[in-house]
């Protein structure tokens, strides 16, 4: 007789299923990723973006704007933990190793799936999370039907892992835990030298980050930077010390007071 | 029996005959017009030899059901012919004699005349199969009694050889068998006595197999033909069963797995699957196996199933049970990436890998997972782009001075205006400025500008500063 081994994701997401029924029968994983920013954070249910959810982020569909993809590269960071594994499914070859340790995630931890059809980056998508192994699943399509939404949502609650959908989240009838609008925002100059030409240089990344929609929670603009110093997370762009009354940043459509957390109604 | 048919060459020499023909006394190497002659009616195919190799070598890929060791005979000046290795496969079929008579009404029921002989070397199976009466010579037999009455054609020498044999009177085997191996030697070269060496097991003839020999293999046949998909997944899972449990005394890992399906009707079936890591889990490889049993066409039914070890890995005695939670996770990932690798292909699940050089476009590759990992490299202390283009694109750029850089430049027809930049970082390597063989074109200051919006590029400028070449810009990556 061959020895079956129970399998280890199957075991762990018949564990999941049983906390989520005794924690109550709440939907999705139990817990939240906080972004560490206070204001964003109190934005979402679980006080961060939830796990074993499903997320989706789009760009601002301006060319050359790959704000978005930093944005989901920088939280793949914050959920891949000590030694994880994460999994970035898309079609592209663009995506470009010794660019990614600026947002904290380390090439060793990374898996680029790549797979020529929309279809087939949704079926790795939707394999890797039923499989319950990386600590998190990344996915960019263009577009993606809600039935198709629907069961990554249903796998990543199966998998007990996080799964972020980059590119398409145009729809707003997506059944997805949380809907996010990213796009560049102007960077704010290193701090002031002796030297008035040094501090011409782009600063910190800086993001337009919406938050159109949490199930469970509300909505909000925010500017966030992303630091790759030591302290390596987001700050709001008002945490900044030495910044300038500069009533532009964020463009037109952002806070005019740097800081302030705008609710949208709905 | 049919009509006399015989395929041609070049309009006028016979190649091959049929059984009807053979009677008619007709045979390989007659002229047309002679046969035409004796048969009149006699049908003519030119000669397809290209045709013949194909369906030759589409049988022995059939005869895999038999033995993994099968190879097309290349002793082309008669006619066709196929090698089994059979050592260690006879009695999976009920013993040599069962084998053969299965091997031979099988491949009379799809049409062929053939004739088979089984021995314990090559040329003593090539010689009975083609000039004696075939059939099984056991291990132990004196083959000098059994080959000589024989042609000395049935040695497997050129005609030119068997020609000059027969000049000086030597037609059988047992013929050269009373002569002195020296003057063999010395009057055919080694041909003559190497080939009689062979046929009678004095030296060893290495033969090579058609496919790759597996390091082990597993084999179940079947009393009634299968085609459901459950009596499918089911054969294969015992198959793996076993593979397995040799996989496991030989301290091996499988990376390459080949299943066979043998069909009723003759044909074959392959399917592959292949794994990141060493993998001796029955239960994991039959799942990769589960995703590509759709594709096994059943047909009137499959007879034979095997299953190769075409690649392997050393692999300890299972540890499984023992594995902490960390390697147990690796465990998971891994199996993950087993299955996409063999649902999108491996090459297309990578891990990119730093590699030691200045020029951008190699210093990251996308390494696949199932390959060994490249030493990793540190990254460049200087910002890189998260999106790197696959190859620069040119752009307008205004710059006000030759050195500056761009205060605004154009990309895919937008305007983009330079709020914030920073550089220039020269890549190429300075020293090549001394090497006038080296052009000086190949260096590239590297500038990050951000525009009005906040969006952020990596622009070089291509070559040294020269007076009245306007410089040329290009765009070759994005930050987020």
């Amino acid at each position: 007789m061959p020895f079956h081994k129970p399998d280890p994701a199957l075991l762990e997401a018949l564990r999941e299923s049983i906390r989520r029924i005794e924690s109550g029968g709440a939907s999705g994983g139990t817990d939240g990723l906080p972004f560490g920013v206070p204001e964003v954070d109190a934005a979402l249910p679980r006080h961060g973006l939830t796990r074993a959810a499903l997320h989706a982020v789009a760009g601002s569909g301006r060319a050359g704007d790959r704000a978005a993809s930093g944005f989901c590269a920088a939280l793949l960071s914050r959920f891949v933990g000590e030694d994880g594994t994460v999994l970035w499914c898309r079609s592209g070859d663009d995506l470009y190793g010794p660019g990614l340790a600026a947002f904290g995630l380390d090439p060793a931890h990374l898996v680029v799936v790549r797979a020529h059809k929309g279809r087939d980056v949704l079926w790795a998508m939707e394999e890797s999370l039923r499989s319950g192994a990386p600590a998190a699943v990344l996915g960019e399509v263009s577009s993606v039907a809600p039935v198709a939404a629907r069961r990554l949502q249903l796998a990543a609650e199966a998998g007990g892992v996080t799964a972020l959908l980059l590119g398409a989240a145009g729809r707003a009838n997506l059944p997805t835990a949380t809907r996010w609008r990213v796009s560049a925002a102007t960077s704010e100059a290193p701090a002031p030298t002796a030297s008035p030409t040094a501090s011409l240089g782009p600063g910190h990344p800086r993001w337009r980050v919406e938050l159109l929609r949490a199930r469970g929670g509300g909505t909000g603009i925010w500017t966030l930077e992303w630091r790759n110093d030591a302290t390596r997370g987001f700050a709001l762009a008002a945490d900044l010390p030495n910044r300038p009354a500069d009533p532009a940043v964020g463009g037109p459509e952002a806070p005019d007071t740097a800081g302030t957390v705008v609710r949208l109604a709905g | 029996m049919g009509f006399p048919l015989v395929t041609v060459e070049g309009g006028s020499r016979l190649v091959a005959v049929n059984a009807p023909a053979w009677a008619a006394g007709l045979g390989p190497g007659a002229a047309l017009a002679e046969a035409r002659s004796l048969v009149p009616g006699l049908r003519t195919a030119p000669a397809d030899p290209a045709a013949d190799l194909r369906a030759l070598d589409a049988l022995a890929d059939w005869c895999g059901r038999y033995t993994p060791w099968t190879a097309v005979d290349g002793f082309a000046w008669e006619g066709g012919g196929l090698w089994l290795d059979v050592t260690g496969c006879a009695h999976l079929l009920g013993g040599e004699d069962a084998l053969l008579d299965d091997l031979t009404a099988r491949l009379r029921n799809f049409g062929y005349a053939c004739r088979a002989a089984l021995a314990a070397t090559p040329g003593a199976a090539w010689a009975l199969a083609r000039f004696g009466d075939g059939g099984v010579v056991g291990k132990k037999a004196n083959l000098e009694p059994l080959l000589a009455p024989l042609p000395v054609a049935a040695l497997r020498l050129a005609p030119a050889i068997v020609e000059g044999l027969d000049r000086l009177g030597l037609r059988r085997v047992a013929d050269l068998l009373r002569l002195p191996r020296a003057g063999l030697a010395a009057r055919f070269g080694d041909a003559v006595a190497t080939r009689l060496d062979q046929a009678l097991g004095r030296t060893d003839e290495p033969l090579s197999p058609r496919r790759p020999q597996p390091r082990l293999s597993a084999r179940l046949a079947f009393a009634e033909p299968i085609g459901t998909a459950d009596d499918l997944a089911a054969a294969c899972e015992s198959l793996l069963g076993d593979l397995c449990r040799d996989m496991e005394e030989a301290r091996l890992g499988a990376r390459r797995l080949e299943l066979s399906a043998y069909r009723v009707d003759g044909g074959v079936s392959r399917l592959a699957v292949g794994t990141a890591r060493p993998v001796r889990d029955a239960g994991h490889l039959a799942r990769l196996f589960a995703e590509k049993l759709k594709d096994v066409r059943a047909g009137f039914g499959i007879e034979v199933m095997t299953l190769l070890l075409a690649a392997a890995d050393p692999l300890e005695a299972s540890q499984a049970a023992l594995l902490e939670d960390g390697a147990a996770e690796d465990e998971g990932v891994d199996r993950l990436l087993d299955r996409l690798g063999n649902r999108l292909g491996f090459r297309w699940v990578t891990r990119l890998a730093a590699y030691a050089s200045h020029i951008p476009e190699k210093a990251c590759r996308a390494v696949p997972v199932s390959a060994p990992p490249p030493p990793s490299e540190d990254s460049p202390a200087s910002p890189r782009p998260l999106h790197l283009l696959p190859w620069p694109e040119p752009v307008e750029a205004l710059a006000p001075l030759p050195d500056d850089p761009p205060v605004a430049f154009t990309w895919r027809r937008q305007r983009h205006r330079v709020v914030r930049s920073e550089g220039p970082e020269r890549i190429g390597g300075e020293w090549w400025l001394d090497d006038p063989a080296v052009p000086r074109d190949d260096l590239r200051d590297y500038y990050r500008v951000e525009d009005e919006d906040g969006r952020r590029f990596w622009l070089f400028r291509q070559g040294l500063y020269r007076p009245g070449a306007p410089p040329r810009w290009y765009l070759h990556g994005l930050f987020a």
